[in-house]
């Protein structure tokens, strides 16, 4: 089983390079910098090395309330005064570890595809909203504290159950991307089309 | 604390994640939010391709190393109430957990009110914690289950169903330019 792993990991690369080559037009055209099937390739194969070494899976959500847990210590309260935090003591853990990497591994990749933005307000925003920073920001935090109570009550989020919960068949997963995808799509059309 | 050593592979995985994010796109808020609106599907593309190629490794993976496939625990109300919760927040953000941080180390600061956002929505999580789990509605279901065992098939069949129903997925996704012009 394990050399079957192996022959694909190797198939794999070297479908994704020749993609890439061929695709690299489609991912101008497409806004990435990389064909989103090679990048979203190597990140499955970046799944099978957490699963292996770490023996967990590409998560983000659980970081936040790691996050908050510790903000709660750091502003002198005890987070264990909180039920779910004495169920979940706030630690910083692997995937603390994971986003806080992902800040720098996104910046490593920007910086050297030319691709750093260091702005405010994203231009489609601004097409819709004006040059509104405030009301940009506002919006987003507003999306960041719905996005983490959903995920704590769905168990994970769009790296924890789109892509770690759907690759293992979970059922739980795929009901919840689903959700995730409908309630977008609902309010994206509402927010930008409307 | 975790030890050390698994802390720095956290971190290390993490920095290949965001570098890949970012160059697939997906710290980007105009795929992102393109995404959503169903006009540009590069996101979806990246992470249906690492799906495909995740599902079939981390399976066959399955008992070595530190592999160990489990399940989700799947509770209807939670689930579902969950997920539309997240999707609405999603739209509103552009930025999800993970591309939030991807965002902010590409330079998008509003991803900041994103992740202070996201802090203060886990602490409400923690504190309605307690009521929530005594809602029966939404804690009801079968618990952790995979969809092999729903269809009654081992999972290696199950597999092959789902990653050739996404390559169909992604095959499609790819012509529909061409069919919608």
């Amino acid at each position: 089983m394990v050399r079957i792993a192996v022959l694909f990991l190797c198939f794999s690369l070297a479908v994704g390079t020749a993609a890439a080559s061929v695709g690299s037009v489609g991912a101008a055209s497409s806004g990435s910098a990389w064909s989103p099937y090679l990048a979203g390739g190597l990140i499955g194969l970046l799944t099978m090395a957490t699963y292996f070494f770490s023996g967990t899976p590409l998560g983000a959500s659980s970081a936040y309330a790691n996050a908050g847990g510790l903000a709660l210590r750091a502003g002198g309260v005890d987070p264990r005064r909180i039920p779910y935090f004495e169920k979940h003591p706030p630690v910083v853990d692997w995937e603390v570890m994971l986003v806080v990497g992902v800040v720098i591994g996104a910046f490593i990749a920007a910086a050297t595809g030319g691709e750093l933005t260091g702005r405010w307000l994203p231009p489609l925003w601004v097409e819709r909203f004006g040059e509104t920073p405030v009301l940009r920001v506002t919006v987003a935090a507003a999306g960041g504290v719905l996005m983490a109570f959903g995920a704590r009550l769905a168990g994970g989020c769009t790296s924890g159950h789109g892509i770690s919960g759907a690759l293992q068949l979970s059922v739980a997963s795929w009901v919840s991307l689903a959700c995730f995808l409908i309630g977008g799509v609902i309010t994206a059309h509402l927010l930008y089309l409307w | 604390m975790a030890p050390p050593k698994r802390l720095i592979r956290g971190l290390l995985f993490g920095i290949v994640f965001g570098f890949l994010l970012q160059k697939g796109g997906a710290a980007q808020f105009h795929l992102l939010i393109g995404a959503l609106l169903l006009e540009d599907f590069t996101v979806i593309k990246v992470m249906m391709s690492a799906v495909v190629v995740g599902m079939i490794g981390v399976w066959s993976l399955d008992g070595r190393g530190a592999v160990s496939v489990s399940q989700k625990p799947l509770r209807y109300g939670a689930n579902v109430f969950g997920g539309l919760l997240f999707g609405a927040g999603f739209a509103l953000s552009a930025y999800c957990p993970g591309t939030a941080a991807a965002a902010l180390g590409q330079g998008n600061f509003d991803a900041l009110g994103t992740i202070v956002g996201m802090v203060a929505g886990s602490l409400l999580y923690a504190l309605a914690a307690p009521a929530l789990n005594a809602q029966p509605m939404l804690s009801r279901g079968p618990g952790e289950i995979g969809w092999h065992e729903v269809l009654g098939l081992r999972a290696p069949p199950t597999i092959a169903i789902f990653c050739i129903g996404l390559i169909l997925a992604l095959v499609g996704l790819d012509a529909l330019p061409e069919w919608t012009g």
